[in-house]
Parts: C-alpha cells; structure tokens; sequence
C-alpha cells in the first residue's frame, strides 16, 4: 500500500488528445443499426470527436420517414437460430423486428430516432452519403434534423484525416 | 490499492484515480474531486446529478449511466455535457465518489 497526494487523476490523461473516429453505417437493418450508434456513444463519452458518415442501406438510419421504423429479418441469419426455410414466411419480419425491439427496450436502450438524438446532444457529427441520397432521391429536408450535409467521397476522406475509422 | 489524502482525508482510489469505497464519500469531499477534474465551482445542477449518482448507486449498485441519468432524473444530455465537459460519465462518477459507469449507454 503506497501513500501519495491527491492529484489530478489518471483517467484524465487522455483528455487533451485529439483522438477522432469516423463511423461509418452501411446497413438499414434495426439489429445493424445499434453497433455503430453505441460504439458512437462510448466515444462521445470519453470526449472522442465523432464523425457518422451514413451510406447505402444505412441511409435508412437517418431517412425521416424510414428510421422509426426499421427491421430485423431472420433471412439468412443464422445467428437468429431457427430453421432457414422458416425466416421468409409471411409475417416472420414482423415478429422477428417486434422481439429485437422488446429486448432492445429491456436494456433500456432507445429508439434509433431517440437515440440520434443523444448522439448529436452528445456532441456527433452526421453526415449522408451524396451517392445513396442521389439513389435513393432523397433531399436534406427529408434527412433528420441531426444530419449537417450530404458529402461526397472525398469530403469523408478530407474529413477523416488522421481519423480511427469503423465500418458497420 | 493505493490512498490519498483528499480534504486531509485518507480514502482509497483505484489506478484510475476513482475512490473504491462509497463509503468513504461525503458531500465536503465533493468540491475538492471537482477541482481535480477541473471544475472550479460546483452549481446546483451539478449536485442535482451528484445526489442522483449517490441515491441511485446506494439502490441499484451500479453507477448510472448518462442515459439513466437522463431519463430517470431528467437532466438533458447536452447539459451534462455542459456540467461535465468531455468525459461526463467519468467526471460525475470520480465527484461522487463511485466507481466509472460500466453500462454500454
């Protein structure tokens, strides 16, 4: 057992990096939707600045009219451990997306909208991909409030410098 | 497991800095951890969310993430930003002497 003064503590060390992470949501799915937003949110809390570049299928994420209500499906999961020839039936998708949503709010985790919300409370930075918005022929004011712009390729890439970069 | 001296009392912290027993915690000590994480003056904001961290430690024995916080005491996240700049969820613990937030949110 040692004995010192109080001093500032350890954990504050790494406050003044200029650590960055870019994540970036490729997928419209609700059970691929969590990992980057909690990963995102770890981030924040630590005082990590935190870009979410949103593209393809994850475009959905941040569609007004999509990201409420989006889906878990057992089609060629097999992580979801049941029969393969039962995921497609009819009405599968629904009760799959209805069981993933009632565990998700057990945990006490929000809602995606809800939880871009916390996100861009905590200080992130979203931005949509300009090939999926074209795509999909969706507009800034069809984006949720939280998206700053729709960038190109190159504008992640000049935003990312320097950046740690997730894929999801 | 090292001591410190904080307000000329001994109390045990972890390598991080964080004191090991709530126990150990009173309100007077509070001020002194809040200069050590750079928070010259403690509002009543910031006792709101100590208080909370302590009441809802001592009922569920774990310290509350900032969505808890949020939700169950209803102190907004962009104002525990504010309170707590950079690394709220560590600062407030550290203040209230409580072991960091373990939740994923």
């Amino acid at each position: 057992m040692t004995t010192d003064t109080q001093a500032r503590p350890a954990f504050l060390d790494e406050e003044t990096t200029d650590r960055k992470l870019c994540i970036i949501c490729s997928k419209g799915t609700l059970d691929m939707a969590y990992p980057g937003l909690v990963l995102a949110n770890a981030a924040l809390g630590e005082g990590i600045e935190t870009n979410i570049f949103f593209t393809f299928w994850g475009l959905d994420m941040v569609a007004k009219k999509r990201m409420g209500h989006l889906k878990a499906t057992p089609v060629g999961n097999t992580a979801m451990h049941m029969p393969q020839a039962i995921g497609p039936l009819p009405g599968m998708t629904t009760m799959a997306t209805r069981m993933m949503k009632k565990e998700i709010a057990k945990l006490g985790f929000p809602e995606i909208p809800e939880f871009l919300q916390t996100l861009v409370d905590s200080g992130a930075h979203l931005w949509a991909c300009k090939m999926s918005a074209d795509m999909m022929k969706l507009e800034m004011d069809e984006l949720f409030d939280g998206v700053e712009g729709i960038i190109g390729a190159t504008e992640f890439m000049e935003m990312s410098e320097g950046a740690q970069i997730i894929f999801v | 497991m090292t001591t410190t001296t904080i307000a000329g009392r001994e109390v045990r912290i972890d390598d991080e800095g964080f004191m090991t027993d709530p126990n150990e915690w009173s309100e007077d000590l509070a001020p002194v951890l809040a200069k050590a994480v750079g928070i010259d003056e403690l509002t009543p904001d910031h006792w709101v969310v100590i208080r909370f961290l302590r009441d809802d430690f001592a009922a569920m024995g774990e310290t509350p993430t900032l969505r808890r916080i949020s939700t169950v005491a209803g102190v907004a996240t962009k104002r525990l930003f504010e309170l707590f700049p950079k690394k709220p969820g560590k600062k407030m613990a550290y203040v209230a002497g409580l072991p960091k937030p373990q939740g994923c949110i």
